[in-house]
């Protein structure tokens, strides 16, 4: 039977794959995951089961990646651009789907098909985790503050230093790039 | 129909990707329903916003962890 440490270091790779993503400097995610996998040692008795152990592991490694922004808030800039006074903000971003001058699409969206079906594909999630790591990182941090570490708006303007406005931009451009990645990568592949 | 309600598949696409994070007035809730009515492309491009927003959904929670077992 695998003793309580052994199951920490086979969570071990799995904490880093999403510190990394958040973080995106290698040696924060070691810090953030091992300073996590010290906490779960010193209380072995706490957890009844596997899925358990997991999800208390995610819990304070969110915790300890949010510290670890907070202490290098100069070194984590927010993304360049899309404040109010650089005019053309989320407007750029569209007209990289290419809009007629009547405000039509140039090229129907590609079809996606089912949710349901893709989201059933697990190589459908390894695309997803490449496409997220390759959005330049400010960009990467701020769209996962949002969406892995759900801080709310408000508190990702605040360590991030940034207005609502600047935020909306910012997420637009991760979601349109992710979705322009998978097009290439995952959907494109498929009806070719 | 009056130009209150009238969208462009550029506006209606501008509407779909900014409803991911922050709630619609209720003028451009109804203009977006009702292009999406009338149009082919939005819809499809709204599948793509919504996959993306499930697939994240999933991803967050890690039910799709079973392929870092190979």
């Amino acid at each position: 039977m695998a003793t309580f440490e052994d199951q920490l270091v086979e969570h071990r790779m799995y904490l880093m794959r999403f510190a990394k993503l958040q973080l995106r400097n290698d040696a924060w995610a070691e810090d953030a995951v091992s300073e996590t996998l010290l906490a779960a040692l010193s209380k072995p008795q706490t957890f009844g089961n596997r899925s358990q152990l997991k999800t208390w592991l995610v819990g304070i490694l969110k915790h300890k990646v949010i510290d670890l922004i907070r202490s290098n808030t100069r070194e984590i800039a927010a993304p360049d651009g899309g404040d109010e006074n650089s005019s053309g903000n989320d407007d750029d971003e569209l007209d990289k789907l290419a809009f007629k001058a009547d405000g039509h699409f140039v090229d129907p969206p590609n079809e996606w098909g089912d949710p349901h079906q893709t989201l059933q594909q697990r190589q459908f999630f390894q695309v997803l985790d490449a496409c997220m790591e390759r959005l330049p990182p400010a960009l990467g941090r701020l769209f996962l503050m949002r969406e892995w570490l759900e801080l709310s708006s408000q508190e990702v303007c605040k360590e991030l230093s940034l207005t609502p406005t600047n935020l909306y931009v910012q997420m637009h451009r991760a979601r349109l790039r992710l979705q322009e990645c998978l097009n290439i990568h995952w959907f494109g592949q498929r009806s070719a | 129909m009056t130009r209150l309600f009238r969208r462009t598949c550029r506006e209606a696409a501008a509407l779909v990707i900014a409803r991911e994070d922050r709630a619609l007035d209720l003028p451009d809730k109804i203009a977006l329903k009702l292009h999406m009515l009338a149009c082919k492309a939005c819809p499809e491009f709204e599948n793509q916003v919504l996959t993306l927003r499930a697939a994240m959904g999933k991803w967050r929670n890690y039910t799709a962890e079973e392929h870092e077992k190979h």
